[in-house]
């Protein structure tokens, strides 16, 4: 393992340092909670001439603000409008203008480009007022404020009750167009709401933002419905502040994938009709990707579209991924076996040769879409994980071909008397071992087999014992020790997410306080605890070739460690909210994160880019899993459904519906034939992985356009649903033989 | 408020905060409680979201209040203590209607702390596996019964039941036997488990029926045979109901025609039989049970049933259960047992009978302490034994049994009925017990026992050597202690004992009248029922004792009525014989010990006996103790 080391960290420190200023960002925004917050220096400095702006007189400010920048851009028209509207003097802006014009002339340029500034040094601003409504009635000319400042606070506001007038017109737009293109455009719906109403809340305009909220929020998608359930609770300004959710709305572009003719349309649609205000917000906040062809179908938008910031974009799934499997080390897998000959004398030591030589040729041909053998440093082989290899070899002889006529048996291992405590089930590789995560913050093993767990004897022992006997192993066990069961206590909240070691020596715990911890399994304490995530983490898992391993968690970054590193090797920084479920792929090269933003994103562990997103999920997503071939994705969320995904294309493959709840286990069986789904709703679906991905025929046009044509064939795929007795299914696994396993605590 | 907001979210009127602020003596304006108002509803609405995700996660469907407060806390927020409560909350509204509130009633703490329905523990987590779907096709059954859950049973299960428990406790023996066989092979009975472990706590009320007792005792023993059963902390309560039936002076034991002595010796036999296949199970109770059975032993106001009980127990412990509380304990008791077995009145003679019986038992116990003692001695390397020469007193002075038994005891309990495994235990030493040397423990037995314990250790063949040599020679008799107990131990288990025992009241005929021998030497040749052996034993015998009496202190014996011969003439010679088994063409052994002479019991009135029937120690006693003997034997009915 120290080998391994030495070639990784020359490498990190170097993405490290390009990782690193990006993830402070975002960590900060995490970590400043509003009313801790602190602001930058640059804001600083103004917030103090920004007080009185913000007071009684605010409405007349704005207004001469919004107008002043109106006449800046030319929109002579407009201004007449509002001034009219407004009732203002046509003096009035002119000699404020005049007075303003020297700073503001400075300062437009600031507030159009950015929002970020503006936002944050409104807030600062507000929260500074807030407190006091300000009875300042002093004439306005007197304490004339920094119009910039103002002008860059309020660049997007518009008269608040037009806002309403302009949506519907848009509405009444898109409705009209034809067919084809309005599914497309319909997609700006739900951003453009959320900005409009985020605004109008941003400046005060409490009742109409109530009003314009409950005017539209029923158009939106109903897969929105969990953001529009946050956001119809924020009525204040102050609200903004500490809510992390629509922090990322104003600080990430929205993407949308429409067409060229459908944008066109729209484009055209707005500058007639002078409506800035939309059209600024798109400019702002949403990301048009535009493609050329033809416009896509809703059912096709559908199938994309349910995350926190809309699509991906089509640039992000275009990089190359190794998806294929690493070559397996050579070994030779001892042939005079006995039992093997003695369970049948004749045909299997012939069949088994040519069987090992296909394997060999295989292995040694490698895989065009396999990366290299040493892009990331994996740990040597120790002989116990060769004798391993050598087991599994031979236990996969024996395994049973599963398909659409030979469905695997199910075992349940119910965990009892865990009164709704069991967060986490893990199982060794080799199904000997069961672990559970307790909301008592405690992690148990079982043996599921009859040999039980035993304790490595204490050091006086352990000097004791004769080194160069044969079974210096077994003699270092204390019997004494001997249970089926050991508990260890370490964590100081609930265990969200445990892995074992592919060598069975090691546990991973990660908590909600915090840290992931690294159990030995010989001696059954603790070894290390992984600080870093200061936030609950909700996930963690090793990689399949061990040392490595991932952990993502409230903070919204997932994280790769080596075991022997206290720190993490790299951050993995993206997902606008948390990462809740982490996972390997197969050849250890890539890491995927589902996060509760309806996302999944691909990373790269030697560059640490994120290298896919999916999206389509409509839904948090609780659980991930790679084929064994590692080609395809299997995501499971809390919106019961479980998609699948070409990783090489970067595209949805199908859509399995069938979970009336929480997909919280997904599993290949081994040899990718077979999906099995574990759900709150107590049932396991088997589906028929192989006819999903056979079927599956991609085109240079999807893969180029991204654009794909989802059949509902949920109930063909469905091979069978197997309910459990009031037991959710919190975890799958199948054995080396493919018998599945399911676990779940029973729910009296 | 006046204009309500969108319903779906909780609120907080005004009314309400101002409310609040003023029970807090805050006077707050309209306009303040109103804002304050508004942004406590938002907070609300805010923590119900990120607590959602604590719940989520933790792979629930209901949210806990714990979840709210890690919401709270996270957000850095004081968490609300105080309703952790797993139920739900009553809220109540007030007289006037307009004020509503949690109910929170006051609770009498002493009430509360002697309160007699102690809640159960929380059962342990543990994992259960069933096959549910062969090769993806229908349910074999249902998932696993869920033993603790309450849970309404199925026809089938609530039949077998009935069946079940009318066989066991009826009339037909057969159907017992049946009955009790599919009990101990039945796997899909794990929901019943609990109902029979209630039915089989039913021991307490049946203790007038011993042919109940008896029945019950089986069940147990099927339950705890039953490879698919987990008893998990079922096994407390069976433990405690077979406890029941060893230590307690049982209402069936008045009647000294009731063979109460087999139950006992049918339920300690359990007992190490829980222990044995159980003992992960039970690990934590091993220490508790051993202090019971000392309380019981050490208690001279209990009846000699009990007594007898505390060691047959304690012997189904293991031979190192005798030696840490048995032996140390042994000389206080041995005192009152001589009492009772020294009293030659007719109106003792049931009580006398029943020492006998102690007698036998703590025999037994001891002789089996003897051997595997000498036998774990006899391992070189794996036992460091401390061979501890000091005196008596250091050891008999040992510590309190606070100390945990090493996890080894549990196997080592086994050996009452796997006699023949004992060869194959290394043991491992007692740590932080001072054990007694094997030479100090055998002389000390001796001097109780007197030959009755020697000649368990010289039946051998060819035994030229004495079975004690001084600890300079402290291998050889190991081997020879070896020897033996290989040779006899298959042919002494436990129910012969207790056929033997059942006899031995009818010998106990002693002569009371015999002739005083003028010396220990001369007992031995002069007995009436010599052997080959015999003469030569009792010169070891007599040599010895009086080496014991000459090297070692004996003042630890508080009430040691032990006078040597050399002191004193002696005024008593008296013969204890129990007939031993395996020996019986030998007849009783002779015991001989030179008594001081005792208060003649004579002196209490007769009819005082009637209350005193079940006590030992009378002697020295005061009369205080008496009356409250009497109830402790009534009470218990």
């Amino acid at each position: 393992m120290a080998a391994v080391q030495g070639g990784m960290v020359d490498e990190k420190e170097e993405v490290d340092i390009k990782t690193e200023p990006q993830s402070d960002g975002l960590m900060n925004t995490n970590a400043t909670d509003g009313r801790q917050l602190s602001p930058s220096p640059s804001s600083s400095s103004s917030a103090g001439s920004t007080k009185s702006a913000a007071g009684a007189p605010e409405d007349q400010q704005t207004l001469l603000a919004v107008l002043q920048f109106l006449r800046k851009n030319k929109l002579t028209e407009s201004v007449e409008i509002l001034r009219r509207e407004a009732g203002l003097p046509e003096d009035a802006l002119d000699t404020k203008g005049a007075d303003c014009s020297a700073p503001s002339s400075g300062g437009t340029a600031g507030g159009v480009d950015g929002l970020d500034a503006g936002s944050l040094l409104s807030r600062v601003a507000v929260s500074s007022s807030a407190g006091t409504p300000a009875p300042t009635k002093a004439a306005v000319a007197d304490d004339q404020p920094d119009v910039s400042v103002v002008l860059s606070a309020y660049s997007q506001q518009g008269d608040p009750a037009l806002y309403k007038v302009y949506y519907s017109d848009l509405k009444k737009f898109i409705e009209s167009v034809l067919d084809c293109h309005r599914a497309e455009l319909s997609q700006v719906f739900y951003p453009l709401f959320v900005h409009m109403y985020l605004e109008l809340v941003y400046n005060n305009h409490e009742s109409e933002a109530k009003a314009f909220f409950e005017k539209f929020s029923g158009d939106q998608e109903c897969y929105y419905e969990d953001d529009l359930r946050v956001l119809s609770s924020l009525t204040k300004k102050e609200h903004m502040r500490g809510n992390e959710t629509l922090l990322d709305f104003r600080t990430s572009k929205f993407v949308l994938r429409i067409s060229r003719d459908s944008y066109q349309l729209l484009k055209r649609h707005l500058q007639e009709r002078q409506n800035n205000q939309i059209w600024n917000i798109i400019q702002e906040h949403l990301y048009i990707d535009i493609f050329d062809g033809m416009p896509r179908s809703k059912s096709q938008i559908d199938a994309m579209s349910g995350s926190l910031a809309g699509e991906a974009k089509r640039e992000a799934n275009k990089a190359k991924v190794y998806y294929g499997l690493l070559k397996e080390p050579e070994i030779e897998v001892p042939l005079d076996d006995e039992d093997e000959e003695a369970e049948n004398e004749e045909g299997k030591p012939k069949k088994k040769k040519p069987k090992k030589d296909s394997m060999g040729s295989k292995s040694k041909k490698q895989d065009p879409n396999a990366p290299l053998q040493n892009r990331i440093p994996l740990p040597e082989l120790k002989d116990s994980d060769k004798l391993d290899k050598i087991m599994y070899m031979k236990e996969s002889t024996k395994r049973i071909r599963l398909g659409r006529e030979n469905l695997p048996s199910i075992c349940f291992y119910t965990f009892l008397n865990a009164y709704q405590g069991l967060t986490a089930v893990d199982f060794t590789d080799d199904s000997s071992l069961i672990a559970g995560g307790f909301a008592d913050s405690t992690v148990r093993v079982w043996s599921v087999t009859p040999k039980k767990l035993r304790k490595v004897k204490s050091a006086a022992d352990l000097n004791l014992i004769d080194k160069e006997s044969d079974d210096v192993l077994e003699r270092i066990m204390d019997e004494k020790t001997a249970s089926e069961s050991k508990i260890l206590y370490g964590h100081s909240g609930p265990v969200y997410g445990i892995s074992f070691s592919p060598d069975r020596n090691y546990l991973l715990s990660c908590s909600e306080d915090g840290t992931v911890r690294l159990w030995s399994l010989l001696t059954f304490t603790c070894l290390v605890g992984y600080k870093g995530h200061n936030y609950p983490v909700w996930d963690t898992q090793f990689s399949p070739y061990g040392y490595y391993f991932v952990s993502g968690g409230h903070d919204r970054v997932a994280r790769l460690w080596a075991t022997d590193h206290y720190q993490p090797l790299r951050i993995f920084a993206g997902h606008l909210a948390d990462v809740t479920c982490t996972r390997f792929h197969p050849n250890s090269n890539y890491v995927v994160t589902g996060s509760s933003d309806r996302t999944i994103r691909l990373w790269d562990v030697l560059t640490g880019n994120c290298v896919r997103i999916f999206t389509g999920h409509k839904g948090p997503i609780h659980t991930l899993a790679f084929s064994p071939n590692g080609k395809f994705l299997a995501s499971g969320a809390t919106d019961g459904r479980v998609l699948l995904w070409d990783i090489g294309h970067g595209l949805m493959v199908s859509e399995l519906k069938g979970h009336t709840d929480t997909v919280y286990a997904l599993r290949f069986s081994r040899d990718g034939e077979i999906l099995a789904s574990g759900s709150m709703d107590n049932t396991v679906r088997l589906w028929d992985a192989a006819k999903a991905f056979d079927d599956l025929e991609t085109d240079d046009f999807t893969a180029a356009t991204g654009h794909i044509h989802l059949q509902d064939n949920s109930q063909e795929l469905l091979l069978g649903t197997y309910m459990s007795k009031s037991t959710p299914v919190v975890h799958l696994h199948f054995t080396r033989r493919n018998l599945l396993l399911a676990a779940g605590s029973y729910a009296a | 408020m006046a204009e309500r907001e969108e319903r779906r979210f909780a609120q907080v009127s005004r009314e309400s905060v101002a409310l609040m602020a003023e029970s807090a003596g805050v006077e707050l304006g309209e306009e303040m409680a109103a804002v304050l108002a508004e942004d406590v509803c938002y907070r609300l609405r805010e923590a119900a979201q990120s607590c959602s995700q604590f719940m989520k996660h933790a792979k629930r469907k209901k949210l806990t209040v714990e979840d709210f407060n890690r919401a709270l806390r996270w957000s850095n927020v004081e968490a609300v203590c105080g309703y952790g409560a797993q139920d739900a909350l009553p809220f109540r509204s007030g007289k006037e209607g307009e004020l509503f509130f949690v109910d929170d009633r006051e609770i009498n703490l002493i009430e509360l702390a002697l309160a007699t329905n102690i809640p159960k523990g929380c059962a342990e987590t543990m994992v259960r596996v069933n096959v549910a779907y062969l090769d993806g096709k229908g349910g074999v059954e249902l998932q696993g019964a869920v033993p603790t859950a309450v849970q309404s049973l199925s026809d089938d299960l609530l039949k077998y039941y009935q069946q079940i428990t009318r066989a066991i406790l009826g009339d037909d023996p057969h159907l017992m036997k049946v009955a009790l066989l599919d009990l101990q092979s039945n796997s899909k009975i794990a929901a019943l488990l609990p109902y029979f472990v209630y039915v089989i706590s039913g021991v307490k009320s049946v203790s007038h029926d011993l042919e109940q007792l008896n029945r019950l005792l089986h069940m147990v023993r099927s339950l705890v045979q039953n490879p698919y059963l987990y008893l998990g902390s079922y096994v407390r309560s069976l433990v405690s109901s077979v406890m029941y039936c060893i230590l307690e002076p049982l209402a069936a034991s008045i009647n000294p025609l009731n063979d109460h002595w087999t139950l006992r010796d049918y339920a300690a036999l359990l007992l190490s039989n829980i222990f044995w296949t159980h003992g992960d199970l039970v690990s934590g109770l091993y220490h508790q049970i051993l202090l019971s059975l000392q309380k019981v032993l050490s208690d001279p106001v209990r009846p000699l049933c009990s007594h007898y009980g505390a060691v047959v127990g304690l012997h189904a412990l293991g031979w190192k259960a005798v030696e840490k509380v048995l032996f140390p304990h042994l000389p206080a008791y041995w005192a009152n047992l001589q009492a009772v077995l020294d009293d030659y009145s007719v109106s003792n003679a049931q009580v006398k009978a029943d020492g006998h019986k102690v007698y036998g038992a703590i025999l037994v116990a001891v002789e089996r302490l003897l051997k595997m003692k000498a036998l774990s001695l006899s391992h070189p390397g794996e036992w460091c034994f401390n061979a501890q020469t000091g005196s008596l007193a250091a050891a008999v002075g040992y510590s309190s049994p606070g100390l945990s038994p090493p996890p080894e005891s549990l196997s080592e309990a086994a050996f009452g009925i796997a006699s023949h495994l004992q060869a194959g235990s290394g043991g491992c030493p007692w740590e932080e017990w001072a054990p007694v040397s094997l030479p100090a423990m055998y002389l000390e037995l001796y001097s109780f026992f007197g030959d009755s314990l020697a000649v368990r250790f010289s039946t051998g063949p060819g035994l030229d050597s004495p079975p004690y040599c001084p600890s300079a020679l402290l291998r050889e008799p190991k081997k020879e202690a070896l020897g033996q107990g290989s040779n006899s131990d298959t042919a002494r288990k436990m129910p012969q004992l207790t056929a033997n025992l059942s006899i031995s009241p009818r010998r106990d005929g002693s002569p009371r009248t015999d002739p005083p021998p003028p010396s220990l030497a001369a007992a031995g040749p002069g007995r009436s029922l010599p052997r080959s052996s015999s003469a030569q034993r009792s010169r070891y015998s007599s040599s010895r004792s009086a080496q014991r009496l000459t090297g070692l202190p004996r003042d630890v014996f508080p009430k040691a009525r032990f006078a040597s011969p050399q002191n004193g003439p002696p005024t008593f010679s008296f013969v204890i014989g129990g007939r031993q088994m395996g020996q019986r063409c030998q007849g009783r052994r002779p015991f001989q010990t030179v008594f001081a002479p005792t208060p003649p019991p004579a002196a209490v009135p007769p009819r005082a006996y009637a209350h005193k029937l079940p006590v030992i120690g009378r002697v020295g006693k005061p009369v205080r103790r008496w009356t409250c003997s009497h109830y402790s034997l009534l009470l218990p009915l």
